[in-house]
């Protein structure tokens, strides 16, 4: 369907997938009318810093925002904050805001992003327990972020484990509780999860594996303790759970669109409905080079996804798809990972563990199919073009420290 | 507030000016610069504000850390000045600095 003549434009959603297709309309040329609608006060900003460099008070807020309030102005894109989208009536091609009013729309783009999913214990609801997601969340923590303050960090993901770095290199007293066998289960493999496990309790974090949260005990409404299966009570002034995201479809689904945990999408980030497009967090897309689908939880994904759906309501070529890609900052450690690691039949280990500097490629059939890089921007960039490529490396190739990574990549390109 | 020149790889200079203490990635972000797309926000994690900086500048904006220099290996069309503008910090003292955004990033 072409929609290059669309009058009328509303996005969903004031994150990074939104605010990217919202600039990406705008470099292809189109001329309607644009309505940004975002849940949160603030204007698009950055995600990533808030359990980083933001969090830990080495950032100034206005550095987070992707583009200035007068860039909106000047572009001519209403943004309606503080608001949220009540129902899609496709037949009518409207919106229903929850404050009341509809905007019409010719193309729409779902890009409503993902929450934190809510610690199914007793006690989640009392002072003190936060989970992390937005700039709002930051201003709440960041006060009681000080020297001394104990803090139970549940889960031992990206989001926990950042913030446990940023938190101990503030002083606070910190615990990270992660049912799990190992941190970064879901993610990663036992190399890199183990190298994790020692960084942080090097720097003095207590990491509790295969510790099951039972309740949060309070007093006075605030929380005391977390309490474990066990019966162990560990004591907290401050708790955050970091225990994964769930995608944020029920508008969607709502609206009779196919979901299957996120919002089903097609290589031009269309759903079903040839006028509503979907973006970022809440979508499960065609994974280019891997022949399957999945949903992504990657500034990445949001960029290229906001773009897709620019471009193809604009009727411009697609874009290139890029091999997925991550980053997380720890302390000193900078991980880049990319590509998709689930499926792997062998893991090939390069570099110096001990120096805190080593990849971990992930190999399928003999096939790179991911890697994870510890202070190795070489393994991970060259990876990143040979999984796009669908390379064959041998693995005493990869762990050859003797060749460079640039003469390891034009060998098997 | 000290002045950036920025030349697309046609020519077109834009003069902005800048902020202390923010990057010339950010500066070109909020001024909505062609050619500097900068996908991590600066984590130095994805080598998309690569510039060529000029040569009367290169002693003042200093050397590329290793994390830096790494990523510009792979990076395309790489010469000797340059940089990623993620990690060139706006100061007085680059007040006038002029940078060129490379082809491929267009």
């Amino acid at each position: 369907m072409d929609l290059s003549t669309a009058e009328n434009i509303v996005v969903i959603g004031g994150g990074q997938a939104g605010a990217q297709a919202v600039q990406s309309l705008r470099l292809f040329g189109y001329e309607g009318a644009i309505t940004l609608v975002g849940d949160e006060t603030a204007l698009p900003y950055q995600r990533p810093p808030l359990s980083k460099a933001y969090m830990k008070g080495e950032m100034a807020e206005d550095r987070l925002y992707f583009k200035p309030a007068a860039w909106y102005e000047d572009n001519k894109v209403e943004t309606l904050l503080s608001q949220r989208v009540e129902k899609i009536d496709r037949s009518a091609r409207e919106v229903h805001l929850e404050h009341g009013g509809k905007l019409a729309y010719d193309a729409l783009i779902i890009a409503t992003g993902s929450r934190p999913r809510a610690l199914p214990v007793e006690g989640a609801d009392l002072e003190n327990v936060f989970d992390l997601r937005g700039i709002s969340d930051v201003e709440h923590i960041r006060p009681k972020m000080i020297a001394g303050t104990r803090l139970v960090i549940v889960g031992a993901g990206y989001i926990g484990l950042e913030a446990a770095a940023v938190a101990r290199q503030l002083g606070l007293e910190v615990t990270v509780l992660e049912m799990a066998g190992r941190v970064l289960e879901r993610v990663t493999s036992p190399v890199i999860s183990e190298f994790y496990q020692e960084l942080h309790r090097g720097h003095g974090v207590d990491i509790r594996l295969g510790a099951r949260l039972s309740k949060l005990k309070g007093e006075g409404g605030k929380v005391t303790h977390a309490v474990l299966a066990d019966g162990e009570e560990i004591p907290a002034d401050m708790v955050l759970a970091g225990i994964g995201i769930v995608p944020n479809v029920e508008l969607a689904e709502a609206a009779g669109l196919p979901c299957r945990n996120g919002i089903i999408v097609d290589e031009d980030a269309r759903t079903s409905d040839p006028r509503i497009f979907a973006a970022g967090d809440c979508t499960v897309r065609p994974l280019a080079h891997y022949a399957r689908t999945g949903r992504l939880e990657s500034v990445h994904n949001a960029i290229e996804q906001g773009k897709l759906a620019a471009a193809a309501i604009m009727g411009k070529p697609r874009p290139a798809i890029d091999c997925p890609w991550f980053w997380s900052d720890q302390y000193d450690i900078k991980l880049q990972i990319a590509g998709l690691s689930q499926g792997h039949d062998e893991v090939v280990v390069r570099g110096d563990r001990a120096g805190n500097k080593f990849a971990a490629f992930y190999l399928k059939n003999g096939r790179l199919i991911a890697v994870d890089a510890v202070n190795s921007p070489p393994e991970f960039i060259a990876s990143k073009k040979l999984i796009m490529n669908g390379a064959v490396i041998a693995p005493d190739q990869l762990s050859d420290t003797s060749k460079s990574m640039k003469d390891i990549a034009a060998e098997a390109a | 507030m000290p002045t950036i020149i920025y030349i697309d790889h046609d020519g077109n200079e834009r003069q902005i000016e800048a902020k202390n203490g923010e990057s010339v990635m950010e500066t070109a972000i909020k001024n909505s610069v062609p050619g500097i797309d900068a996908d991590c926000g600066g984590a130095c994690a994805c080598a998309t504000c690569h510039v060529y900086v000029d040569e009367a500048f290169m002693d003042k904006v200093g050397q590329p850390e290793d994390m830096e220099q790494s990523m510009l290996d792979f990076a395309e069309n790489v010469q000797a000045n340059s940089r990623l503008s993620c990690q060139i910090t706006v100061s007085d003292d680059l007040d006038g600095l002029r940078v060129t955004t490379p082809e491929s990033q267009h």
